[in-house]
């Protein structure tokens, strides 16, 4: 397979005088294969934006290497920029144009037939409202602008950040389809959104990101076999007989989450094992299944993000990698 | 040159482009008309008309003074003193002169094209350049704040020759509304001189030095239109050219005046924009220093300083030259986000 993206210890520091340097991007690797939708995922302020806007060359890292279509940045980017549609963290448009005049604007810089500006429009659904100015539009409707946009060179690599923000959920389901197809015919897609039912749906891999780094990434099946981590529901015929159980288990060395009426247990190989500790101790399992764990819990775990009840989360509060770049 | 043709369609698209041209050519035409009502051509009859009129002004007065001074006699007569009612020698002296009713000052106004229009060029060099001002300011200013201009650098990513290429092609709408607007303009003034005006003496010579001037305009116009745009661009807001413009002219107008005349610092009003701006059209401005002179030492010749035009070109050229610079330096160092 063939890198269509790729970025190696990235850094990008923010500098001000009253509040210092702050390490945006830390050294942060990332890898797109060709043909694959690939989504892009981190808490708020964790360095994905700050990623894609240097990739497109608005901003300037301050270290570490990325190359787009084989191409080596920043130096190729205009060999490339061709080849690329992207939008990032939701684009402002001049609010006095209409779609159609911003597209064809557009379209007339990047030398693109004039036909093209009507099948994006038909595309994300702004046939009818095309003619209006930007500025009557709403948030969903500056959206779809937005993927028009992007989806107007008719790109190879496709790069869009947050494309479902304030999108119906029909909108969200058209645009799941629309990556899908896009995918099939050939392109590559990079989303990043926090929607991880979404991701999980359409994905075929993810880069997880938190403050400025890699911290989880591969086929979104694989990072979640990683970290599934032997999770198993046990039920017993009596409730009562739940803390003895627990503390049977816990001793055997298994991590166990006491709940009203089950136990959850974590870093179980064989389930297997677990009835048969219980049976020697006379106690009889009634269920014992397996737990297949989402993106959203997986993500919440790499990034520790899960809300903790009585603590508000203040951002910049995510897993930290230590050690040296690209860790 | 896609970019090129893009950019001029956007400027000719935007709003204020359209508005402030509609605003700009109703003003010109507005002054034109005004100026072609209160001007009137000195026909032979007008000039006799006058001369009529400085006549029997003549003679109204020579009966007013023979009455005063009748007046004064009787006056005397019945023994009342005149001396500060009628003046000494009950106003015999006074008597009027034919010289003092000149037959000119009965004459309306005459449009002299040959005099006169050299300062309806720097009129419409002013109205133009502030037109330039706002529509260069608010070309950029409004595409870095609203966005587009980011999602311009997402097609050519090419911040130089995208900033240059818009600059480029806002300083070639600024050309082409001044050329064709001055082609009117000097045609209405043209018209009006010869219509209801005079348009004598107007040699190949003249019309050679009315270039001149018009070349002049168009400098002093493209380069503020190119330092609005930058301003706007360096502080990527519209507002901020305006700001730095108004800014500028406090302090140079009314700062620098006030200081110069606090310190009685000799030729303040080189240090003043708008004495460059003046020279610039004039092609030269006289400056003295009364302060130098003795007027006890009986009539003084005041120290003179000339400002020419050259200077004027250097101080215009060196602040668009910096701007300049700083706006496509900072294009080329900063993020954009
Ligand atoms: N212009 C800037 N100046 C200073 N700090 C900045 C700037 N832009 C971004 N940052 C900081 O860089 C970090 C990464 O921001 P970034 O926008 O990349 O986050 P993000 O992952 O896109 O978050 P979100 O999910 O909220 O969109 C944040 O801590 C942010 O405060
Ligand atoms: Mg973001």
């Amino acid at each position: 397979m063939t890198a269509v993206l790729e970025i190696e210890g990235l850094r990008k520091t923010y500098r001000s005088r009253k509040r210092g340097v702050r390490h945006a991007l830390d050294g942060f690797d990332m890898r797109v294969e060709a043909g694959q939708v690939h989504g892009f995922l981190g808490p708020n302020g964790s360095g994905k934006t700050t990623t894609l806007r240097t990739l497109l060359g608005l901003i300037r890292p301050n270290g570490g290497r990325m190359a787009l279509l084989g191409q080596e940045l920043p130096r190729a980017l205009p060999a490339v920029a061709g080849q690329v549609g992207a939008i990032v963290e939701s684009p402002q448009f001049f609010p006095h144009f209409s779609a159609r005049d911003t597209l064809g604007l557009l379209a007339q810089a990047g030398e693109l037939p004039r036909q093209r500006v009507d099948e994006v429009l038909e595309l994300v659904g702004l046939r009818d409202r095309a003619g209006e100015r930007v500025k009557t539009y709403s948030l969903g409707m500056k959206q779809r602008l937005a993927v028009a946009s992007a989806l107007l060179k008719n790109p190879k690599l496709l790069i869009l950040d947050e494309p479902a923000n304030g999108l119906d959920p029909g909108g969200i389901r058209e645009m799941r389809s629309l990556m899908r197809d896009l995918a099939a015919a050939g392109m590559t897609v990079v989303l990043s959104s926090h929607i991880l039912g979404e991701i999980q749906l359409i994905c075929d891999s993810v880069t997880i990101i938190s403050l400025g780094r890699r911290v989880a990434y591969g086929p979104v099946d694989e990072v979640l076999a990683a970290h599934s981590q032997g999770a198993v529901r046990v039920r017993l015929e009596a409730v009562t007989d739940l803390p003895q159980a627990a503390d049977t288990l816990s001793r055997a060395g298994v991590r166990v989450t006491t709940e009203a009426d089950h136990l959850m247990l974590a870093g179980v190989d064989k389930p297997a094992t677990v009835s048969r500790l219980l049976a020697e101790r006379g106690l009889y399992v009634s269920e014992l299944t397996p737990v297949a764990v989402d993106l959203e819990s997986v993500f919440l775990e790499l990034t520790a993000t899960a809300p903790v009840p009585g603590q508000h989360r203040q951002v910049d509060q995510s897993t930290k990698v230590e050690g040296g770049w690209g860790a | 040159m896609s970019l090129f043709v893009t950019e001029l369609r956007r400027l000719a698209k935007r709003r204020v482009t359209r508005l402030l041209l509609v605003l700009l050519v109703l003003g010109l035409a507005g002054v034109a008309t005004a100026f072609s009502f209160s001007s009137h051509k000195l026909s032979k009859e007008v000039v006799a008309a006058a001369q009529v009129e400085a006549d029997h002004q003549y003679r109204q007065a020579v009966k007013d003074w023979e009455r005063t001074v009748a007046d004064c006699d009787a006056a005397k007569a019945r023994g009342e003193a005149t001396e500060e009612r009628f003046g000494p020698n009950c106003g015999r002296d006074w008597q009027p002169q034919p010289e003092m009713f000149d037959p000119k000052w009965n004459l309306p106004y005459q449009f002299d094209f040959r005099a006169e229009f050299p300062t309806f060029i720097a009129v419409f060099a002013g109205a133009v350049a502030l037109f330039a001002f706002i529509v260069g300011a608010s070309f950029v200013g409004a595409e870095w704040s609203t966005g587009g201009m980011m999602n311009l650098l997402l097609w050519r990513p090419k911040r130089l020759a995208v900033l240059g290429t818009k600059m480029a092609a806002l300083l070639t709408t600024v050309l082409g509304v001044t050329v064709v607007l001055g082609a009117f303009w000097t045609l209405a003034f043209w018209l009006i001189g010869r219509y209801r005006g005079t348009t004598v003496k107007v040699t190949a010579g003249v019309w050679r030095s009315i270039g001149l001037d018009g070349l002049r305009a168009v400098g002093i116009v493209l380069a503020i239109g190119a330092i609005a745009f930058a301003l706007a661009s360096l502080g990527r807001h519209t507002a901020m050219a305006l700001g730095a413009a108004v800014a500028v002219f406090a302090i140079s107008e009314i700062g620098i005046r006030i200081a110069v005349g606090v310190l009685s610092i000799p030729f303040g009003d080189r240090y003043v924009l708008s004495t460059y701006a003046q020279a610039w059209f004039m092609k030269q401005v006289k400056l003295f220093d009364y302060d130098a002179c003795q007027f006890a030492k009986g009539q003084c010749e005041p120290a003179e300083l000339l400002v020419t035009w050259q200077d004027s070109a250097l101080v215009f050229g060196l602040g668009a030259a910096v701007v300049l610079v700083a706006a496509f330096w900072a294009m080329r160092k900063r993020d954009i986000a």
